[in-house]
């Protein structure tokens, strides 16, 4: 008979101490601390059991401990894979960077029918020659394009409202196409529209070219039209016929929808989900209203604080969820953005969510002017006459003179929120980023005051409430793995 | 269950003669003749094709021994009769005993390629012996030629089949000349592919259908080493399966649920998900009631009943994940419901069985029945879907 070993002969020697690994912690409520490791994985511990173990008290047989172990909060003699796993997983949430810019947004016009009181950068003209993206600016625009080194390349026409200059979409696709049969690279088009101008000729085009469609809906037909002023008052209307109107042409899920969020949103925050899910949209972004362009001289960005805004967005949220459980499912998708950094190994590569930061890195844009901006929030911030982040012009200025522009550098080196006071020891930096253009809207430079900072309070707050419904409950917690996936 | 062992009733072969691997053929154009390894499947009615090996059963004794006077005779007893035409035999002359080494009707066979292992495991179905056994090796290099190349699966287990050296690369390079389009899984502890090179040397065999199945049975290490009775048995287990991921090989974890495992399968589910997101399929296995299971039920059996909470949390974990995942060797009356579509019937057609009470389960088609000897510890929840 073959003598087997008691478990006790596997355990190590009780004379072995374990070591700290490298981690940060930060409170989650008054009771639990929420720690993370380098890889942004995370644990839940009562602050007695967090004290016991820094203090190198905790004993092995703590339920805490191997799980401790198993995610790399601390070494001992069991196991010496701890390190280079960690070290495994730091390369892969990294990975993304090797790519660089994959997002290449041409603003091919800035005119707009449109006269939205919110929007950041449209204008109510005629002149084409003033506000159209010129065909000489998009061929030095698409040079320096396939200049990135990404596999895959994104080009995202933006406005004003681009298909007021459509014959510059149509060229800059079959030009796109044509200079990718020698790059190779896995080359995709979203046109951002109204839907209001739309038509079957267009929709023609897109169905060729594989055009995806992005659209805006801020939610029921009243919020929206007052939200988004047209000569006869039917924005709602032409945005829906469009939405069907595409999907008829393209495909379902090649049209999608985001919402603006202005004061008459944050009471009827069940109304504007309802209207996503009537129409079938898979889930919903529910957004913060942006501290740029014509927002803030119209005063709606003070008109409610970020509490007030996280009201919205908590109500919202348990919507989704009590949605999910009578049977629809249904996303929140910045919410799954922030689990994807927290439940898996992968980074999303969310701009405003990035450390380094992914301005340029990440995303970047041409304008209609031929300017490079590092970000679309950074030419809203050059409407608004603060040019920090106009990174070159696409005529006069080479691939390197861009990307390696100290308007870029600077700011992704001095906002890296791995040295940035506050966030360097802040448990929830792994699932955060740094958003230097944000902070210097809002705070004049690029790293911000955090106690201040609408940006760290908003984002804080969603990460604790993430965090506290999957602790509290166990369905929450696979719903949201099944979001991050 | 179909025996796949046993003793020959008669045979006119000399004691000492070497033990032989025989396929059996009914006529006399093959596909690729052997005349060292074919063997005439005598059933009454003569096509001889002239093979120097024939083997028969008792009901045929007496005719083939006055037809096959000259050749080399085996009369095995009537529980081999399923035996048919590309089956191949193993005949020891000295015990005159038979072993079955592939059925062309089954759905998966197995070569065991050694006895020997660097594991003990509390619930091994297959326990080790520290023996020289390296002629099973040599024997699966012989009869490998044998199979037909349209054979749809080909497992390659042990003891730890990487223990062999040489020959464990030998037979996985004749698989990949002579069944290039079989899959081929091999089961193993992955812990000799700590040695990267040894990785590299496995990819570079180039068979398109390889994989190979690794067993992880906790996050804890501690709880790992113990289940397989070896003392840093994780760590190397687990290099192994980077190394294997690191040069592209196909991987698949197996995880034991057991009294033991269970109460771990979330963390197991959740280190898997984090560090090993590259595996190619986890797959959670009941216990198979043989080997050295029965020596340790006191620290291994559960009813399957009580650990279908962690079950069903560490399946959908990893489905939501979007890690293939499957579960092997349960009764679908054990399981939640909710992952009954990841149930896979796994249990090999020779040792397959279903209870009594699923003659009336509307379910049976579905479900992967029984080990033969679940007989000896059985959940008392299995019930009929109506």
């Amino acid at each position: 008979m073959t003598r087997f070993a008691p478990a006790s002969d596997f355990r190590r020697s009780a004379d072995d101490t374990y070591q700290l690994a490298y981690f940060r912690f930060s409170p989650l409520d008054d009771e639990r601390y929420v720690l993370t490791n380098q890889a942004g994985e995370y644990l839940v511990l009562p602050r007695a059991v967090l004290a016991s173990f820094v203090k190198h008290e905790l004993p092995s047989n703590h339920p805490a401990y191997s799980r401790l172990r198993s995610r790399q909060f601390l070494f001992d003699a069991s196991s010496n894979l701890g390190r280079d796993l960690l070290a495994l997983k730091v390369r892969t949430k990294a990975k993304r960077l090797e790519n660089f810019t994959s997002l290449h947004i041409m603003v091919v016009s800035l005119r707009c029918e449109h006269s939205c009181p919110y929007c950041q950068v449209s204008r109510q003209s005629e002149d084409r020659s003033a506000f159209d993206m010129s065909e000489e600016t998009a061929e030095k625009a698409l040079a320096l394009i396939f200049q990135s080194p990404s596999l895959a390349i994104k080009i995202e026409f933006q406005g004003g409202e681009p298909l007021l200059n459509f014959p510059l979409i149509q060229h800059v696709v079959r030009r796109a196409e044509e200079i990718n049969q020698v790059a190779g690279r896995s080359l995709q088009f979203v046109i951002t529209t109204n839907l209001a101008v739309i038509t079957d000729e267009i929709l023609e085009f897109c169905r060729q070219h594989r055009i995806l469609i992005s659209t805006s809906l801020d939610g029921p037909a009243a919020l929206h039209n007052a939200n988004r002023p047209r000569p006869g008052k039917n924005s709602y209307e032409l945005a829906v016929a469009g939405i069907h109107k595409a999907r008829k042409a393209l495909g379902h899920e090649r049209v999608s929808a985001l919402m603006t969020t202005t004061k008459a949103s944050l009471s009827q925050v069940r109304t504007i989900i309802d209207e996503y899910v009537s129409l079938q949209f898979p889930g919903i972004f529910l957004r913060p209203l942006s501290p740029y362009g014509f927002a803030v001289k119209t005063k709606f960005y003070s008109a409610y604080d970020v509490d007030r805004w996280l009201d919205f967005y908590f109500e919202g949220l348990n919507y989704i969820l009590e949605l999910n459980r009578i049977g629809i499912p249904f996303k929140e998708f910045y919410a799954a953005t922030i689990l994807t950094k927290m439940l898996t190994p992968f980074e999303p590569g969310y701009v405003d969510l990035m450390s380094p930061a992914g301005i340029g890195i990440s995303a970047v844009v041409y304008n209609y002017d031929a300017s490079v901006y590092a970000s679309d929030e950074a030419r809203m911030l050059a409407e608004m006459g603060d040019k920090t982040f106009l990174l070159g012009n696409v005529h006069e200025n080479t691939y390197a003179e861009i990307f390696g522009a100290d308007a870029l550098l600077d700011p992704i080196e001095q906002s890296f929120a791995g040295s940035v006071p506050m966030c360097s020891e802040c448990a929830y930096e792994p699932f955060c980023g740094s958003d230097p253009v944000f902070h210097t809207a809002t705070h004049g430079d690029f790293v911000g005051l955090k106690t201040r900072s609408g940006f760290c309070n908003r984002n804080m707050s969603i990460f604790k409430r993430l965090i506290a419904l999957m602790e509290s409950d166990v369905a929450t917690r696979e719903l949201f793995l099944s979001w991050a996936n | 269950m179909l025996r796949l062992s046993g003793f020959a009733a008669s045979a006119n072969i000399e004691e000492s003669a070497p033990r032989a691997a025989l396929r059996l053929v009914t006529s006399p154009t093959g596909p690729n003749p052997n005349p060292n390894h074919d063997a005439y499947l005598f059933r009454g009615k003569t096509s001889d094709p002239g093979c120097q090996w024939v083997v028969t059963f008792e009901e045929h004794q007496a005719e083939a021994e006055k037809l096959f006077s000259d050749r080399r005779l085996i009369v095995l007893p009537d529980y081999f009769s399923y035996l048919g035409e590309g089956d191949v035999i193993r005949f020891a002359p000295d015990r005159k005993a038979v072993r079955v080494l592939f059925r062309k009707e089954a759905n998966a066979n197995y070569f065991l390629v050694t006895e020997r292992c660097n594991h003990l495991c509390l619930m091994c179905s297959q326990p080790p012996k520290d023996v020289d056994d390296r002629w099973l090796a040599r024997e699966i290099i012989d009869v490998l030629p044998l199979l037909p190349a349209s054979t749809p699966f080909l497992g390659i287990t042990g003891g730890e089949p990487t223990l062999v050296g040489e020959d464990f690369f030998e037979i996985l390079s004749c698989a990949r000349d002579h069944l290039p389009a079989t899959p081929i899984h091999i089961l193993s502890n992955g812990r000799t592919f700590k040695d990267k090179a040894f990785a590299q040397r496995y990819q570079a065999i180039g068979h398109r259908r390889l994989s190979l199945g690794i067993p992880i049975y906790s996050a804890d290490p501690e709880v790992h080493d113990y289940v397989v009775q070896s003392k840093g048995a994780f760590d190397e287990t687990i290099r192994g399966i980077m190394n294997l991921k690191a040069v592209g090989a196909e991987v698949e974890i197996r995880v034991v649920v057991h009294k033991q495992t269970y109460e771990g399968l979330a963390d197991l589910s959740d280190f898997i998900f984090r560090n090993l997101t590259f595996v190619d399929h986890v797959t959670f296995m009941g216990l198979e009631i043989t080997g050295f299971t029965r020596a340790n039920m006191d620290k291994l059996w559960m009813d399957p009943y009580d650990y279908r909470s962690e079950l069903r949390a560490a399946v959908q974990y990893l489905a939501a994940a979007r890690i293939n995942v499957s579960v092997y060797n349960h009764q679908l009356c054990l399981l939640d419901g909710s992952i009954h579509q990841y149930a896979k019937r796994s249990i090999s057609d020779w040792k397959n069985e279903y209870a009594d009470e699923c003659a009336s389960c509307s379910l049976r088609n579905r479900c992967g029945g029984f080990f033969s000897s679940s007989s000896l510890a059985r959940s008392s929840h299995i019930a009929a879907f109506q």
